[in-house]
Order: C-alpha cells, then sequence, then structure tokens
C-alpha cells in the first residue's frame, strides 16, 4: 500500500505534467499515468513551488527533507508568511526527485539558512501574482487593496473580497522565476521585513507529531507493495575479503527462497518472507578469502599509526604572523596532544529501501535525506536514464549524515532490476554499527604560549583526520555495494579542518592533514559526512586547549576567552565575533558563572567531585557557547553532566520551542559521543556491532536540567533584513570540550582522549591519586 | 498459530518460531512497532504483553498466549492515552522512529508504578534508546502525565 500523501504526490505529477511544466520533454500520449518518465521540476517556474487549490488551501513543494528537526514546519511558516495564507491552510510536500524541484536534500545545517530564501521568495512571488490578479479582477490599482490569510479586499469597502480558490484554484500561475540556480531563484516580489512576519518566531506545534505518536504515520520502512520480496545482505566476514564461493544447499530447507544474488564481493539472499530471509542470511554458507595484509591497525594502535603515518595530504594551512618566533620568547609554552576515535552514525534504524521495477521504470522508496542524490546516483549504476528513475522521500530515522551516502537504496534497486520484482532491502544491526560510514578519527599536536601578563601571543596546532577517501555521498562508485563490486576510481583526497575561533592570536600557525589507513576501498572504517563531519573533534581539541592555557595563565576560562575576543574591533561580516562575546557572556550569565581559575577541586561529597566547563564554537554563520557542571564520582570514573546550558545565535529564529529541542538533542548527542562512543576494530574487522559494543547515551545519563538561551547579537538586532541562519550541527561541536573541562574543574585531571568511559576516567584519577 | 492483539484475534500462518515483530508488521500490517535491532537491545519494536513492555523481535511469535498490545491499540473511542496526549504537548519526537518504545515502556512503566520519582523514571527507561537523544522531553512527558498533570496542552 502507498500511504496516501505519497499518493498525492503521484497526482502532482500529472499536475506538473499537464501544466508543461516538466523540464524535460516527454511524450503527451503516456500523460495519466504514473509509471514515468520522470523528468525533473523546473525551479524557474512558480507552480513547481505552490499550487493554490480552489478551496484556498495551499500545498508548498521543496526540495528539502526533515532528517527530525521540524523543518518542514518552519518551511511552511516561512512560506505562509509570504503568501499571507493562514498555516493551518498548508501543506508541504519534501524530497520526492520527480514532484519536488531539487534542492539538494538536507546537509550542512543549511535548510533555513539557505534554502529558506527560496521559499520565501517563490511564496512572496504567489502573493503577488494573485494581488495582480486582484487587482485587475476589481480595476483598481494594488495600492487598494489588502490581504489576508488568502483573501484579498478592497480597502475602501471591505465586502469587496475575492479568495486566493477563487482566483486560481486549481488553475496553474505560469510565472516565470529567474536564477542562476535554485538557490538563488526569485520572482519580482521582495521578501517582507522581519517586522511584518507573524508565523515566523512562533513555536507552532510540529504537524508531523501527531502521527508519529499515535502509529498512523507510514515510513520508508513501512511501504509494501504487491509481490515485493525481501533482501539480506551477507557482509564480509574480514574487511577486503574476498568472496570464494557459497553454498545454496546450506539454506535449502528454508521456505520461500528467490535468488541468492551475488556480484563480487557483494552477497544477498533474497526470499518471499522477511523473516526466512534473516534467517538464511545468518545460515548461509559462504568462502571467503582474507587480504594478504591487514586493513588496519587495531583500534587501540590506530593513533599511534596515525602520528607515524605520511600524509596523503596536508588539508588546510593557516600562517598569522610567526608562531615559531613567539614561542621562542614565551615565558611561559604549553604543550598538549588530543586524540578523537572514530565514531559511528549508528543509525537508529539500519539502512533500508524498497525498490520497484515496475514499468521498466525504477522507483526507490527511501528515507535518504539527499534523496536528489540518490536518484542521480542510482541511475548511473543502474545504466539507466535519470528521467526512468524517482526517489520517493518519506520519513526514516535522524540523518545526520548517515544517508547522504545511502548504500540500501543502490542495493535494493540493483536487486530489484535483477530480479524484476520489488525488492524491500533491511540491513541488520551488526550491518549498520560495523559497516556504517564513520566520523573521521583525529589526533592533534597542540603549542601555545603565554606572555608574562598571561596573554596568548603564539598557537600552534598539528592535526591528522584519518579521512582519506571521504565517501560521504551517494555516488554511484563509491557506495558500498559498488565497491564490493569491483568498481574503483581515483580515491577521495578527504578532509581535514582547523580550529575555527574568533580569538585574537597575534601568531598562529595551523595545519591539517589527512592519512589513510591501509585499506581503502570495502572497508568498514569509510568516513563519510556526521554531523559537522570534522567540528566535533577540531573544538575538542582546539577548546580543551585554551582551557589549558587558562589554567596556566591563572586566568577564568571565560573571561580568558573574552579576552581573546575583544582584543580588536575588527568583526566580519557575519559580525561573528561580536556574536561570539554576546554567546559567551550569555551562557556564563545563564548558568551564574563565579569567576575563578580551572582545576580548583572542590571538596568531594562522599565520591563525588563537582566541576564546571565551558567551551564554544562557531560554524558557518551560526555560534554557540555551551557550559557543562558534571559531577564525577571518583570511585568508580563515571561522569554525570548533571546540567547544560547554552546560549545559541543563528540570527532570526522560525520557531523558537523547535529550535529548543533540536539543540537539547544536538548536545546531548555529543554527549553520547563524548562520553560512551567509539569504534573498536581488530586487525581484520570492526568489533563493535551494536549497542553494546558501541554503546549511546541512555536515559540515565540525562541532565537534570538543560537551560538554552536564544542570542541576538547583532550589532543591529531588531534590522528588517535579520537573516535566518543554520541550527543544527554548531550545537554538538563545543560540548565534548565544555565536558572536559568541567571534568578537569571538576579532578584537576585533564582527559585528552574521547570517550570518556568509567574506565578510562577511573585510570586517569588512580594515576592522578584524585 | 492464533494472536489476539488490541482486542481483536488473528490467524496467521507462519513458522511459530518467527520473531513476533515480524508477524505484527507484515502480516497483521501494525507497524508501530519497529525493527532497530533485532537484538533487543533498543526497545523499536516494544509491545506490552501481561502487563509488561516486551521486546517483539526476539520473542517467537508461537510463544505468546495472552494478549499484545500495540502503539495503534492505546487510544481508546478515538481518544489518545495521557501520555500520547503528553508526547504531542511536550513535542517530544525528533525523528520519531523509537518512540513507539519510549511510550510503550513508559506506559508499562506508569501502569506499574503511576508516580515514579525521576529516578525510577531513569532507571525505567534505561534501556530504551533514542538516537536523536529526546530523552530530556520523555522524561518531561512522563512526569507530566506522573503528576496528574496529564497531556493536553
Amino acid at each position: 500500500m502507498i500511504p496516501a500523501h505519497i499518493e498525492e504526490t503521484l497526482s502532482r505529477r500529472n499536475f506538473l505534467r499537464t501544466a508543461g511544466l516538466l523540464a524535460v520533454t516527454f511524450s503527451t500520449s503516456n500523460a495519466q499515468t504514473t509509471s514515468g518518465p520522470y523528468p525533473d521540476p523546473s525551479y524557474k517556474q512558480l507552480d513547481s513551488w505552490i499550487v493554490i487549490h480552489p478551496n484556498s488551501t495551499a500545498t508548498f513543494y521543496v526540495g528539502k527533507t526533515d532528517c527530525g528537526q521540524g523543518t518542514g514546519t518552519a518551511y511552511r511558516q516561512m512560506m505562509c508568511d509570504e503568501l499571507d495564507l493562514a498555516y493551518d491552510r498548508s501543506t508541504l510536500i519534501m524530497g520526492s526527485s520527480d514532484t519536488t524541484v531539487d534542492q539538494g536534500g538536507s546537509g550542512g545545517s543549511d535548510g533555513i539558512q539557505v534554502d529558506g530564501w527560496p521559499m520565501r521568495r517563490a511564496a512572496a512571488e504567489a502573493r503577488r501574482v494573485l494581488l495582480d490578479m486582484a487587482s485587475q479582477r476589481f480595476n483598481l490599482p494594488v495600492a487598494q487593496l489588502a490581504v489576508a490569510n488568502g483573501v484579498i479586499s478592497v480597502k475602501a469597502s471591505p465586502y469587496q473580497t475575492v479568495t486566493y480558490g477563487d482566483l486560481i484554484g486549481g488553475k496553474r500561475f505560469n510565472v516565470p522565476l529567474t536564477g542562476a540556480n535554485v538557490d538563488s531563484t526569485t520572482g519580482l516580489a521582495k521578501v517582507k521585513p522581519v517586522q511584518d512576519l507573524k508565523y515566523v518566531g512562533q513555536s507552532l506545534p510540529r504537524y508531523d507529531i501527531p502521527a508519529k505518536v499515535d502509529g498512523s504515520l507510514k515510513w520508508a520502512v513501512d511501504v509494501k507493495l504487491p509481490g515485493m520480496v525481501h533482501a539480506r545482505n551477507i557482509k564480509p566476514p574480514f574487511a577486503g575479503a574476498k568472496l570464494i564461493s557459497f553454498d545454496e544447499a546450506s539454506i535449502r530447507t528454508i521456505p520461500g527462497l528467490v535468488k541468492v544474488v551475488s556480484k563480487g564481493n557483494y552477497l544477498a539472499v533474497v526470499f518471499e518472507r522477511e523473516e526466512n530471509a534473516v534467517k538464511a542470511a545468518r545460515q548461509l554458507k559462504a568462502e571467503w578469502q582474507k587480504p594478504a595484509s591487514a586493513p588496519f591497525p587495531a583500534s587501540e594502535d590506530l593513533f599511534k599509526y596515525m602520528r607515524a603515518a605520511t600524509p596523503t595530504a596536508t588539508d588546510r594551512q593557516v600562517v598569522i604572523g610567526d608562531a615559531a618566533a613567539a614561542l621562542a620568547k614565551a615565558a611561559k609554552v604549553v604543550e598538549a596532544e588530543y586524540d578523537v576515535p572514530y565514531q559511528g552514525h549508528t543509525a537508529f534504524a539500519p539502512a533500508h529501501a524498497l525498490a520497484d521495477p515496475s514499468n521498466g521504470q525504477m522507483t526507490v522508496y527511501s528515507n535518504d535525506m539527499k534523496s536528489y542524490g540518490m536518484r542521480n546516483g542510482i541511475a548511473r549504476f543502474l545504466g539507466m536514464p535519470r528521467e526512468q528513475v524517482r526517489v520517493v522521500w518519506m520519513e526514516g530515522p535522524q540523518g545526520f549524515g548517515r544517508t547522504a551516502a545511502d548504500d540500501a537504496g543502490f542495493e535494493a534497486a540493483f536487486l530489484a532490476k535483477e530480479l524484476n520484482r520489488p525488492v524491500r532491502v533491511q540491513w541488520m544491526r551488526h550491518e549498520e554499527t560495523a559497516w556504517d560510514t564513520k566520523g573521521p578519527a583525529y589526533t592533534f599536536k597542540m603549542k601555545g604560549g603565554l606572555d608574562a601578563q598571561g596573554n596568548l601571543t603564539a598557537f600552534e596546532s598539528e592535526s591528522q583526520a584519518a579521512d582519506h577517501h571521504h565517501v560521504g555521498y551517494n555516488e554511484f562508485d563509491t557506495v558500498l555495494i559498488s565497491q564490493l563490486m569491483g568498481t574503483r576510481r581515483a580515491p577521495n583526497r578527504g578532509g581535514g579542518a582547523v580550529p575555527d575561533d574568533r580569538y585574537t592570536i597575534p601568531n598562529r600557525r595551523m595545519t591539517s592533514h589527512v592519512v589513510s589507513m591501509p585499506l581503502v576501498w570495502e572497508t568498514p572504517l569509510r568516513t563519510g559526512n556526521l554531523r559537522d563531519p570534522n567540528g566535533p573533534q577540531v573544538t575538542f581539541a582546539s577548546e580543551s586547549f585554551i582551557d589549558e592555557l587558562a589554567f596556566a595563565a591563572k586566568a577564568d576560562p571565560v573571561e580568558f576567552r573574552l579576552r581573546l575576543l575583544e582584543a580588536t574591533k575588527d568583526d566580519d561580516a557575519g559580525f561573528k565575533r561580536v556574536r561570539s562575546i554576546a554567546c559567551i557572556k550569555a551562557a556564563a550569565k545563564a548558568y551564574a558563572w563565579e569567576a575563578r581559575p580551572a582545576g580548583n577541586p572542590q571538596a568531594a561529597v562522599g565520591d563525588i567531585l563537582t566541576g564546571r566547563g565551558i567551551a564554544y564554537g562557531v560554524r558557518s554563520q551560526t555560534v554557540v557557547a555551551e557550559i557543562a557542571e558534571v559531577e564525577v564520582n571518583r570511585m568508580t570514573g563515571h561522569v554525570w553532566v548533571k546540567r547544560l546550558v547554552c546560549a545559541h545565535d543563528c540570527g532570526l529564529i522560525i520557531n523558537p520551542e523547535g529550535l529548543r529541542r533540536t539543540l537539547e538533542g544536538g548536545m546531548l548527542h555529543s554527549l553520547s559521543r563524548a562520553l560512551h562512543e567509539e569504534v573498536t576494530f581488530d586487525t581484520e574487522k570492526v568489533t563493535s556491532t551494536d549497542w553494546i559494543s558501541h554503546p549511546s547515551l541512555t536515559h540515565r545519563d540525562t541532565p537534570e536540567k538543560i537551560d538554552i538561551v536564544f542570542v541576538n547579537g547583532d550589532p543591529n538586532p531588531n534590522r528588517p533584513d535579520l537573516p535566518h541562519y543554520g541550527g543544527g550541527e554548531t550545537i554538538c561541536k563545543p560540548l565534548l570540550a565544555a565536558v572536559g573541562n568541567a571534568i578537569f574543574d571538576a579532578t584537576g585531571v585533564r582527559l585528552r582522549r574521547i570517550p570518556f568511559r568509567d574506565a578510562r576516567v577511573l585510570a586517569a584519577l588512580k594515576t592522578a591519586r584524585v | 498459530m492464533t494472536l489476539k492483539v488490541n482486542g481483536k484475534n488473528h490467524t496467521v500462518d507462519a513458522d511459530p518460531t518467527t520473531p513476533l515483530l515480524y508477524i505484527l508488521r507484515n502480516d497483521l500490517n501494525l507497524q508501530g512497532p519497529r525493527f532497530g535491532c533485532g537484538l533487543g537491545q533498543c526497545g523499536a519494536c516494544t509491545v506490552i504483553i501481561n502487563g509488561v513492555a516486551t521486546r517483539s523481535c526476539i520473542l517467537p511469535a508461537g510463544s505468546v498466549k495472552a494478549e499484545i498490545t500495540t502503539l495503534e491499540g492505546l487510544a481508546k473511542n478515538g481518544k489518545l492515552h495521557p501520555l500520547q496526549e503528553a508526547w504531542i504537548a511536550e513535542q517530544v519526537p525528533a525523528c520519531g522512529f523509537c518512540q513507539n518504545g519510549q511510550i510503550m515502556t513508559a506506559k508499562a512503566l506508569l501502569d506499574k508504578n503511576p508516580h515514579p520519582t525521576d529516578q525510577q523514571i531513569r532507571d525505567g527507561m534505561a534501556n530504551t534508546l533514542c538516537r536523536c537523544m529526546t530523552y530530556y522531553r520523555v522524561q518531561a512527558a512522563i512526569k507530566k502525565v506522573a503528576s496528574g498533570k496529564g497531556g493536553a496542552a
């Protein structure tokens, strides 16, 4: 069964088709069916974005996906404001490649910051056109008309009205838009000033929540089609293993076998019933040949390996002044090394998709956050014309970047084409946790110099990111099935990052290298985009180190940071320096921070030591400062973050309560990375394969209190063009350091390696005799 | 085999060792319970049997003799369960994929102990995972119901 909201998108295709709005020409004789082809809706037509129905309701079509942060509700708020339509008269369709324009799906926390603009401008243009139509109908200039909630009235005689539905309901606008790319799409109308927006800034409840609570929502995992079958993969038991043979007789007792499919090192079983596919994937006997050399070092040797490795690339270098000379002259030099392991996406639901090869086309029902990229990737992977492939986006588990390099959709499409039947692929937990894309491991070496007054005069940072061959996207030649089938190309060079802050340090040298594991292809340590791909790692090191410098300078950590930010008056166009100051001050105020140097253990209450730590970060245009208050049990090493405070500036806020929940979740996800998460492996395979071996934060770890302060640190906070920035990923940057800094404050022990698991903390406390 | 789910009897032709989750989702079209791990570790598949929050992904369907309640069976006469109302009022879900487990585990918890302490909520919910980390709001919604303030917004 295909859910109702998807049915709506199917009829939408016919609307676009009859409206002549599909960018690619097609045979009109094929017009009434939904069987394809599936050309792209053009962003340069107003009808691609907005349809007004006869009853004056509107449907908005946007090229984004909502990974659980309520962006869909926010888009409706923005578009209803510009269109002057009541919010509850609108609906929104997202992410299906054949019915919505390609805005790239989700990624980079730029949905509100970047993609919200063409949505606002398209809605403003629709309002302008409707006013023009009313002007003709009443034979009055637009200036003599008023518009509210989809009704246009004559100012001088308010009983004279016409509704949006009366003017255009069910018909097309036929209004062209302009713009060199989808992000710059615009009509003739201007967007409203901030002061005229009435839904923006309100905490409207998310429209998707009731159906998620009563069980009625149909997710990508829920789609059923007549004749569909169930597939399960059999992953290589060793990284880089070669499939020699498999024995179909070993699963002959299991009923309903459709086929064992294998190509290269890709191996899957397909059954009529799901539980039998699960059973057969476990039972199938297969012979695999180990690679000649180890694919990677064991995880306990990872950082040693990375420090010794010859970089494959030097990704980034920032040089200001002469750090070496300044260090030589410094009154005090501080040095430290930091380590962050590979961490998994470990999506709550393992990868899944359903592919339907009916009518010689390919439809993939998927939760892929970048559904448009998946559509392009699958078309190339299968060698099918793009017009014959579409991806229908449906809800799924949080993305965090995992589904930007989705595997199950490609596998389902491959199997569906092979078998000419709808095939549902579902990864099992051990596959997902072992073989998903990983956030890259990092090592850092930092050096700082203080003058006799405790001012930071020099800073050096050198990092190694284990990120060679970053495969963060739905590319036909880098998704896992393609690798397993033997496809190779020049590996992606990957990327590293250097600290991103607004501190004024007269002499700086920051270098970022990329290093590679021995095995580059068919490896479970493939790196992809994990929620601000490098930010949490780099900020853990840099904001821990700033704290170490503050301690060496005998300064309060808040005061030390503010001093570095206030040392200049220069700022950038986004005012990120003054907004940084505003956030740090707001966080300190909300926490009731008392100025004193850190590393000053208070008297223990029983076995509990208490401390507080601050860290701050900037990503794109968004600024955030976070304070953690921790309790450390010196007998067990257990760390509980009792309280979190965050001050967040993302410009104009669309939905405050929606943002608040996004920030709470982002901080707790980062807390999970700080306390628990680490990919472990021996020299053959990943050994963290489930929620025990790759643990995640639980209810028990939840802070008692989370305080979030919204900051608008713009020098002109009430300006009518105040931009709306992103809200998803910046929050993930500072938390690891805030917790580490709080542990130092509580115990006097500096932890420089993530995660702060009990055993590691306890060992450090014992060594320091705390 | 015959299964009683949400007040209705169903006869299913399947291997009785099949995990209950697959029968509910694929044969009975009850998709509130979801696959998350297949190991009984995360709680996505939780149903209530004999008042106990039970992981249906590791429970052989043939072994179930008592009535099964799924998320779809919580609402009565078109009215949502107070926990569901509290979930909406508190705007708990992010992606929402785990929320079946959160709600069903909370229901079993409150049915047994209508006024749990904060620590009892943390312990009772401890093994029900959420990767969007909505824990803070889940706990707030449970407290709302436990304190008798209900779920109405």
